[in-house]
């Protein structure tokens, strides 16, 4: 955008954002054009019009959209933004297709430190461009001091799906293999390290990652042996296995020695009376595929950065109850359940 | 996990269950009560059940003090959130906990008390320093484990001359709660208590030592072994027991040695009962009414009585009528055996005080256990 009058350049160093930042002025065009442009940097962008027009591909879209509250904004192994982008494409990602696009919202507290906005909109950025994929339309809103915690961000996310995938949580057959990408908790249990009333030491860094790429390897290896993929996040690996259990009337038995979670993870848990089923991941996915493709997948996953260190964790059971029973490497049985209450508010 | 993983060693549980199943004799049953809710989140847990042999039944016990605590103080407290000046700050599993109407301080929250979910006394220490023009009262609850850090609280506040300092004091004992289900009519088994021993409590017992358990063993004639909270624990303490019982002795054993004495923390009691005196009965939920089982602020420290400083009024509520919880407490019935069990009573809304919380007897039997029921039924 090229000014007509002279306006004082955004001092990302010291500056504020304040009202006028969300007022749809100049000073809101500049907050634009000077912080969000800067960081996202696209051809869809840079046409400033208040929708972006793009091609696809003939066949089937997807598309999720989802909102981002984290506290704190920023944590070991990522922050608010490329939470944002991360979240917004594995949910693309959970449906077998290859994500595209993404819009940005944003709801900016006043008084929020440009620096850390630039932090946050050059993460989103990095990430996105990481992953192939365009933040190509947004918006901004400023709310009153007291009124937002720091800031919120919504993301939607649009991809295209591959011919004749059409992942399903009905799909489910029993003797289906449960699938996980790699250690369970590590987001959730870096963002309780760093809430201001547990703040402990650790070296646990969040899992936030884009897994798009994992997915890829997996869809070309398994195809529609896959039956279903989702990402283990809020309710953790416990809330996602239930929830297909309802959806399947299938039930699943898990072998707790199976199950990767880093001793670190384990220990901060029991810290705090927390189960690692339980604890919300943001790098993971969890596929249910078919028996005889199992292994290939999991080789496929295995072969792949985000999924070294993959695992089989139980199978897919005929239980009219629909429980998600797990064998305890103590010799016992134990249902895990769905979490009642909330563990962590505000975990992503 | 150093420390944790070598008591859950799988290897290690399979010689004792063996060492249990050779020991217990097969035409008897052994019926012990597990009192805390750690023990009985540990048996859920690991699936202790499973391992041991059929004829050894454990009871879970009232030891989870969220459970026990009647509605009638959750009334208290929200009331108390819900005065303007009042900043209360609680221990988290609290917050769902209902009241006599179905609400709770989460809800109470949301419709604007201020209400500050902590792990520690000294965060609402913390809390009153920053906010000195607000009232910070602590709801305190817990068994004599806890009892200590709100006395730290209390030292602390009087020692910064923090006047915005107060304690809902809900603080309750242990051996007076095993008398009770001793000693307590149980007109389901025609006065009988069916418990062949106690595994006795683990942290608790790290503060008040051994000792007070010893009256009630000779008095009642059962076997109380102190044993911790980690499954090796359980087993091992449940192997006592059963050997104590076919000895016919009636001692009480300390199974947890590495971290409980006979004596306990002299301090920590000293410190305890400079500051805290005998209600002369508290109200348990399920138990009713229990002589010398709660503590209170004595009157030198009456400006950090909550109670006393808002003029508290003590409120009883009636728990539900089909509610089964005191049979359940006392060992008397199973939670199956409750006809609200999983029906109208579940975790997400609880009726009785042993769906409350994850250590209460129903709800643990509810997330990690029903599924046992359904085998039962297909056998």
């Amino acid at each position: 955008m090229r000014a007509t009058a002279y306006q004082r350049k955004l001092d990302i160093k010291n500056g504020r954002v304040d009202l006028s930042h969300g007022a749809g002025g100049r000073a809101m065009a500049q907050l634009i054009s000077g912080l969000f442009h800067e960081a996202f940097g696209n051809e869809w962008l840079a046409r400033g019009n208040d929708q972006a027009a793009f091609d696809v591909d003939a066949g089937r879209m997807v598309m999720t959209t989802d909102s981002y509250v984290v506290s704190p904004l920023f944590f070991p192994g990522g922050n608010i933004g490329s939470l944002a982008v991360h979240g917004t494409i594995n949910d693309v990602a959970m449906g077998g297709a290859r994500p595209l696009y993404l819009s940005a919202s944003f709801i900016i507290e006043e008084g929020f430190r440009f620096s850390d906005l630039k932090t946050i909109a050059d993460s989103m950025g990095e990430a996105a461009r990481a992953a192939d994929v365009y933040i190509i339309t947004g918006d901004t809103k400023v709310v009153e001091r007291g009124k937002a915690d720091g800031v919120f961000i919504s993301t939607t996310g649009v991809g295209v799906l591959a011919d004749g995938l059409d992942l399903s949580a009905e799909k489910t057959r029993a003797g289906d293999r449960v699938l996980v990408s790699g250690s369970l908790g590590d987001h959730g249990a870096a963002i309780m390290s760093r809430r201001q009333n547990l703040a402990f030491d650790t070296e646990i860094a969040s899992d936030s990652a884009s897994l798009h790429d994992l997915v890829s390897l997996m869809v070309a290896a398994g195809g529609s042996s896959i039956r279903v993929m989702r990402d283990p996040t809020r309710g953790g690996l416990a809330a996602l296995l239930n929830e297909i259990a309802h959806q399947s009337g299938l039930g699943f038995r898990l072998q707790q020695e199976a199950i990767p979670v880093k001793p670190a993870v384990a220990a901060a848990c029991e810290l705090f009376g927390l189960d690692p089923l339980h604890v919300a991941n943001e790098g993971k996915l969890v596929a249910i595929v078919a028996p005889d493709m199992a292994d290939a997948v999991l080789a496929a996953m295995r072969a792949h950065p985000l999924g070294r260190d993959a695992a089989d964790i139980g199978e897919a059971v005929t239980d009219n109850h629909q429980f998600v029973q797990l064998s305890t490497s103590f010799g016992g049985g134990r249902i895990v359940d769905w979490l009642w209450g909330e563990q962590l508010p505000r975990i992503c | 996990m150093k420390y944790a993983d070598e008591f859950r060693d799988k290897t290690i549980a399979q010689g004792l269950a063996r060492a249990i199943g050779a020991e217990a004799e097969s035409q008897r049953e052994y019926r012990f009560m597990e009192f805390c809710g750690g023990h009985t989140h540990a048996i859920s847990r690991y699936g202790l059940e499973d391992i041991l042999p059929a004829n050894v039944c454990m009871i879970h016990g009232p030891g989870c003090p969220v459970c026990v605590l009647p509605a009638s103080r959750i009334d208290m407290a929200i009331r108390l959130a819900e005065r303007p000046e009042v900043t209360l700050c609680v221990y988290g599993d609290l917050m769902r906990v209902p009241g006599s109407q179905g609400k709770s301080l989460l809800s109470a929250k949301a419709y604007g008390a201020d209400i500050r979910m902590v792990y520690s006394t000294l965060d609402a220490i913390r809390i009153a320093e920053q906010a000195p023009n607000r009232e910070v009262v602590f709801f305190a609850i817990g068994f004599e484990t806890t009892t200590p850090p709100t006395a730290v609280m209390i030292r602390l506040a009087e020692k910064k001359w923090l006047k915005n300092v107060s304690v809902f004091c809900n603080h309750v004992l242990t051996p007076a709660a095993m008398h009770n289900i001793l000693e307590g009519p149980d007109i389901h088994n025609g006065g009988r208590i069916e418990i062949d021993g106690f595994v006795g409590p683990a942290h608790v017992s790290t503060i008040i030592g051994t000792k007070p358990y010893e009256v009630l063993a000779e008095q009642f004639d059962k076997p109380i072994v102190i044993g911790g909270f980690e499954p090796l624990d359980m087993m091992q303490a449940i192997l006592m027991l059963v050997r104590q019982v076919n000895e016919g002795r009636y001692e009480v054993e300390n199974q947890y040695s590495r971290a409980v004495t006979r004596e306990g923390n002299r301090r920590a009691q000293e410190e305890v009962s400079d500051i805290f005196e005998l209600r002369d009965q508290f109200e348990w939920r399920g138990l009713g009414l229990v002589p010398h089982s709660g503590l209170k602020l004595k009157q030198a420290y009456a400006q950090f009585d909550a109670e006393m400083r808002f003029a508290m009024h003590e409120v009883r509520v009636a728990d539900n009528s089909a509610c089964e919880c005191g049979a359940i407490l006392r060992g008397a019935k199973r939670p199956v055996d409750c006809k609200l069990f999983g029906t109208v009573c579940t975790p997400e809304i609880p009726i009785g005080s042993c769906m409350v919380s994850s250590e209460g007897a129903c709800a643990a039997h509810w997330t990690y256990g029903r599924f046992r029921d359904h085998q039962l039924r297909r056998a």
